[in-house]
């Protein structure tokens, strides 16, 4: 049964919360701001009771699938386990508490907290310091596009504009560079699913701004020639930016810093087990090498001898990038999780993740196509191009067929390059049943898709809604209740 | 290299001598590893990392402290915490101080949203995604206008993504022009956006604290994007828009108005204004001020510009048995299809916060935001009142105001005398609009809202008296 809208349940004289008594004397709000400035009547919004919010919500959860529900193998998303700890030490009063314009001297133990996660964050990604003023990855790498920008501005090399973006990358990154003001040229991976030096030479001029990677890419594949690369763009005189989505394959392993690169930046709703919250909030903090520290946007946290301060003084500084300071609330919960791991943890968790990773990969490839077949890191892509070749079962028809069976489907038709992709990223935080019992699924959808596909197509069954209608969806948008 | 202290005192907690791997959040046991292993051909895990050059490959453990157990972890981060200290707010510009439903907090708590990503797939996320078009909704009834999306990162950031709509929007403009009136700290974010791109960043000044037609009117020309403007501004001032929309639509710009979403349950709205794009944060429905964040942004738009949106939109469909269903829709807009061609590069959204605003909206219903808007208009009155009659405080302006006004004691130094001063009893007496912006020393913005008693506000009254003694 579906959840009525909230409009639908609405009805007149109902509300849900009550306000306390006035203890200063009323005013009428039109008199006072003048019929021109106020209101004419109070928008047109649901009137609902306490009990109506409550049931709508708890209705609209058990119609939504979460990690703490089921197996979650999203590729590139790192949906690992979300400590409940986390949630309570965010919630403490004096971290949810705090005004982000009080005296600097009030929050010193949230600014301590910043400064803490800043240098555990430069530790484990070899870089030598940081913002986290960026909301999610993709704010990131914006912030990280505009730290190229400001150094080659300095510099006063404004004509390196050309910024080099394999065709496997996350579509963040070319939006985020083309809408920095950078020319993006595409270079495809060679026969090892990796960046080759050789596909770089034609670019490496005094136009070249630099080169964004990800590592492990998103194939779930180490670039081996990373040292050759940074030299080659570092020659050139460009800069590496390290998108950090998927970090958690290497932590404690190899770091960006050392690779090269001069821009990173982190997703704590992924490594670092933040929750996504259902598409946010996430938090996107960017390190950066020495040469660009000065560049970082303000304020940026400092500790001095009478304690933390918020430092504006930056005058090489790109700017602020957010409304204050970030998803404070974010950072809370990673910092408790990198204390709870320590640097044992870090590692054994990028270790177990590259483990459950390859169990599944060698698990799966006697069913699906395997298209890089090497060693990989936390996650892998397999195609379902033969399988739709034989029987029109697409690599949607095998996400939805996972739906049936209780887990969550991967990412699909990502990366690019693959045809049918299909990317697993099942994290750490699984166990060998759980994969085991994912394994069976998909050995079973592959004897369907042969057998009776059907079945496949009409996937999934026993949801809320069956497939749903997005072309129509795009045609004629309805994106507010009447 | 971390400083010593800062390893000692986590270190000092507890040391994990025992290197058996207890790590609650990973469940393997040794022959679980033993399997694996064997299961794919290999004899150890390090053989997995193999294909890591050596050069790269780190050569010693990490230089932070050992792992400590939750317990341990909570205490040490409870203890941080305890060392900021609460007191008495009255601050405001952009994050409010708001009583908060216990409902509200149970929505931000459900494992089922917290826990989700992005709803990619429809069938097992219709929960989120009717939650989040009944956030779109809620905006849309709000703000006065058709349109909005799933959420932005926060207000400042908001503005950054009216102004990229209206850059489309208008492909031969090439300046934004933004109010003195707006938020400091949008203005920063605008310019960091934008300025090291050839586009132009353009300042209207204000007069007596608030905006004026002429002064717009001078600044427009046929290179403005867009305008963008601030009610209730950073000085808690209710400006008049009346010609603005007019005047800027003449120029084919666009007019952008920011509104704390608190006012529009007394407070005419953006889509009254005649504003193409209607922009603000959420936060005071039921967040909390966090530091700043997380917060949401909104954004609501006029039909028009919906495929100019940035991020996520969800719309309703229908699923193959003809029953109602909700899907991210529009996504040919997006960076995952459109990739260096996309209208924007968002790729999250708030949504768990979007979520829990929603729930504060219902929950108040219309009538529960217009007595929330009574409320702290009513009280912010109150002290404006108060503070009226206490020599060394002058009011910076008769204007109408929603919950926030401004002191002006003509000097920084004297304005953050008086904030300190106030500290000290325990009193987050206001903030100083000249830490934000330089033309603005001296001028010290006060916020009331409905969570504070005639008690306090006595008290604020009676402490600053001794204060400026």
């Amino acid at each position: 049964m579906k959840t009525k809208l909230l409009s639908e349940i609405s009805k007149p004289g109902r509300r849900g919360y009550r306000f306390p008594k006035l203890d200063v004397p009323a005013c009428d709000t039109r008199t006072l701001f003048g019929e021109k400035l106020a209101a004419e009547k109070p928008p047109e919004i649901p009137e609902v009771s306490e009990i109506d919010v409550t049931r709508h919500f708890q209705n609209l959860a058990c119609d939504n699938f979460g990690v703490d529900i089921g197996f979650y193998p999203l590729g590139s998303c790192t949906m690992k386990y979300n400590p409940k700890v986390n949630e309570e030490v965010s919630r403490e009063e004096g971290f949810a508490s705090v005004h982000p314009l009080q005296p600097q001297e009030t929050v010193q133990g949230t600014l301590e907290m910043m400064h803490t996660l800043t240098n555990y964050l430069c530790e484990i990604t070899g870089m030598s310091w940081g913002t986290m003023q960026s909301m999610a990855g993709a704010h990131g790498e914006f912030t990280g596009m505009k730290l190229f920008r400001s150094y080659f501005q300095k510099k006063g090399e404004i004509s390196r504009t050309r910024l080099i973006v394999p065709s496997s990358s996350h579509g963040t990154n070319p939006a985020s560079a083309h809408l920095s003001g950078f020319e993006v040229i595409e270079v495809p991976a060679d026969e090892r699913g990796l960046v080759s030096p050789e596909s770089l030479k034609p670019y490496l001029d005094d136009s070249l701004a630099g080169i964004m990677l990800t590592n492990p890419n998103t194939l779930g594949l180490y670039e081996t020639d990373i040292i050759e690369i940074s030299r080659m763009i570092h020659d050139a005189g460009g800069l590496l930016y390290y998108d950090g989505a998927n970090l958690n394959a290497v932590m404690g392993k190899s770091r960006p810093g050392d690779m090269g690169f001069d821009v990173i930046h982190l997703n704590l709703h992924k490594t670092f087990s933040t929750p996504h919250g259902g598409g946010g909030p996430g938090s996107g903090p960017v390190l950066v090498a020495d040469r660009l520290v000065e560049h970082l946007p303000v304020p940026d946290v400092v500790k001095t001898a009478s304690g933390y301060k918020l430092d504006w003084d930056r005058p090489e500084s790109i700017g602020k990038i957010s409304g204050f300071y970030g998803n404070i609330g974010v950072l809370v919960k990673a910092l408790t999780y990198i204390l709870v791991m320590g640097r044992d943890g870090l590692t054994y968790a990028s270790e177990t993740a590259v483990l459950n990773a390859n169990y599944l990969m060698e698990s799966l490839k006697s069913a699906y196509y395997l298209p890089y077949d090497q060693v990989c890191k936390h996650e892998f892509v397999i195609s379902a191009d033969k399988i739709k070749k034989d029987t029109g079962i697409t690599a949607v028809d095998v996400a939805k067929g996972l739906i049936e069976r209780g887990i969550h489907p991967p990412t699909v038709y990502f990366p690019l390059i693959v045809p049918e992709a299909l990317m697993f990223e099942p994290t750490e935080t699984e166990t060998l049943e759980t994969l085991d019992h994912f394994i069976d699924a998909m050995k079973e959808i592959h004897r369907l898709a042969y057998e009776a596909p059907e079945q496949l197509k009409s996937a999934p069954h026993g949801t809320s809604v069956c497939r749903v209608d997005e072309v129509q969806a795009a045609r004629n948008p309805k994106v507010c209740w009447e | 290299m971390l400083p010593s202290w800062k390893r000692m005192s986590i270190k000092n907690i507890q040391k994990d001598t025992d290197m058996s791997r207890q790590f609650s959040y990973i469940p393997h046991t040794e022959d679980d590893i033993r399997t694996m292993l064997k299961a794919i051909g290999v004899s150890s895990i390090d053989e997995l990392f193999s294909d890591i050059p050596s050069s790269v490959t780190l050569q010693r453990p990490l230089d932070i402290p050992e792992g400590i157990s939750e317990h341990e972890a909570a205490k040490f981060m409870k203890g941080l915490a305890e060392r900021n200290i609460l007191g008495t707010s009255f601050l405001g510009c952009g994050i409010y101080d708001h009583i908060v439903p216990p409902a509200v907090n149970q929505v931000l708590s459900t494992p089922a949203f917290v826990t989700a990503y992005t709803p990619y797939q429809a069938e097992i996320s219709q929960g989120l995604l009717q939650g989040i078009f009944e956030f779109q909704s809620l905006v849309c009834k709000l703000t006065g206008m058709d349109v909005s999306n799933a959420s932005l990162y926060d207000g400042a950031t908001a503005a950054a993504e009216a102004a990229a709509i209206s850059l489309q929007a208008r492909r031969k403009a090439d300046t934004i022009l933004v109010s003195e009136a707006v938020h400091p700290f949008t203005r920063s974010v605008l310019r960091s956006y934008y300025q090291d791109s050839g586009v132009k960043v353009e300042t209207i000044p204000v007069k007596n604290g608030a905006t004026t037609l002429e002064g717009m009117k001078e600044k427009l020309d046929e290179n403005t994007a867009c305008v963008i403007l601030q009610t209730p501004n950073i000085f808690g001032i209710l400006e008049d828009f009346s010609g603005f929309a007019d005047a800027v639509h003449e120029k084919k710009a666009l007019a952008v108005i920011s509104s704390n979403p608190m006012s529009l349950g007394v407070c005419r709205n953006q889509g009254s204004w005649g504003a193409d794009i209607a922009i603000g944060d959420t936060q005071p429905f039921g967040l909390p001020a966090s530091f700043g964040g997380p917060t949401v942004g909104y954004i609501g738009a006029s039909g028009k510009l919906l495929r100019k949106m940035p991020g996520r939109i969800v719309g309703e469909t229908q699923d193959t048995e003809g029953k109602r269903a909700f899907v991210l829709t529009l996504q040919a807009r997006e960076q995952h299809i459109k990739r260096e061609r996309a209208t924007s590069n968002i790729c999250s959204n708030q949504a768990l916060a979007a979520l829990a605003s929603t729930a504060y909206l219902a929950m108040a219903g219309p009538y529960g935001l217009k007595e929330a808007g009574e409320q702290c208009a009513a009280k912010a009155r109150y002290l404006y009142h108060l503070l009226q009659d206490i020599p060394g405080i002058n009011v910076f302006s008769d204007k109408p105001f929603f919950n926030e006004f401004t002191l002006d004691f003509t000097s920084g130094k004297k304005a953050e005398a008086f904030i300190q001063g106030m500290n000290r009893q325990g009193i987050f007496a206001g903030v100083h609009l000249g830490a934000l912006d330089d033309a603005f020393d001296g001028l010290t913005a006060v916020a009331v809202t409905e969570k504070r008693t005639r008690e306090e506000m006595d008290r604020y009254a009676a402490c600053a008296r001794e204060v400026l003694s």
